[in-house]
């Protein structure tokens, strides 16, 4: 199944673009997402104790699962303000 | 109509979000609220030692205004008699532009000042907007907080810095 992915800030210079699409097998969570990201983009990985994560527009944990077409952001440390 | 919470490339307008609040909190124009705290964040010409020449703003801007959503709730439960509004500004901003408004009300100061204070430690803490610093020779994402709204210590410390 594909879910739409949405990355801010650094993360989004690291990655290239502010939107991507990937495809997880059936049973994924936002870790699966996250793992698939970093294996693309290996400077993500210094991140990873660091970040938040989102699904559709709401916070959500590593663990949450995902569905087709669900979309899924990853949040550096914010610092609005 | 002016929203009580929005994250948008407009220029923040102060008077227009008081007015809000405002509106808000006494749209019978009884004269229950006897004070009004107004914070304007603006952008510094300096930061760390260096010279900073403008910000750059973005956000997850549904998310962004939910979790302004989700502090004008803790807000209330914290000082009951009080309302807060809260607007963001994203986009390339320079040195002196407003880049965030809150305004509080409330029917006494003590209570006006501590959701206002309260809403913009708050705000630093889980709000999904990042700047992104353009200095004299390069430029920088900062970054602070890792945003999570359930953490008890962090929306612990964000009231004690309110005084509450």
């Amino acid at each position: 199944m594909r879910v739409k992915i949405r990355v801010f800030a650094r993360l989004r210079d690291i990655v290239g673009t502010p939107t991507l699409v990937c495809s997880v097998p059936p049973g994924a969570t936002i870790k699966t997402v996250w793992e698939g990201l970093v294996a693309d983009h290996p400077a993500l990985a210094d991140y990873e104790r660091s970040i938040s994560c989102a699904h559709n527009a709401a916070f959500a944990r590593m663990t949450t699962p995902v569905a087709e077409g669900d979309e899924v952001a990853f949040l550096p440390p914010v610092s609005g303000g | 109509m002016t929203p009580l919470v929005a994250v948008t490339a407009e220029p923040v307008d102060a008077q227009a979000l008081q007015k809000a609040v405002c509106g808000a909190a006494d749209p019978l124009g009884a004269g229950r609220h006897g004070a009004v705290v107004s914070f304007v964040g603006v952008v510094r010409g300096e930061h760390r030692g260096r010279r900073v020449l403008r910000l750059e703003y973005e956000a997850y801007v549904p998310l962004a205004e939910r979790s302004l959503e989700q502090i004008r709730q803790e807000a209330a439960r914290h000082w009951p008699d009080a309302i807060i509004g809260a607007h963001h500004r994203v986009g390339m901003l320079e040195v002196g532009d407003a880049s965030v408004a809150i305004v509080a009300t409330s029917p006494h100061r003590a209570d006006a000042f501590a959701a206002c204070r309260f809403a913009i430690e708050r705000l630093k803490q889980i709000v999904p907007i990042w700047k992104r610093e353009h200095f004299d020779g390069g430029d920088e994402w900062l970054e602070g907080a890792t945003a999570d709204p359930n953490d008890p210590v962090a929306l612990a410390e964000a009231l004690k810095r309110s005084c509450a």
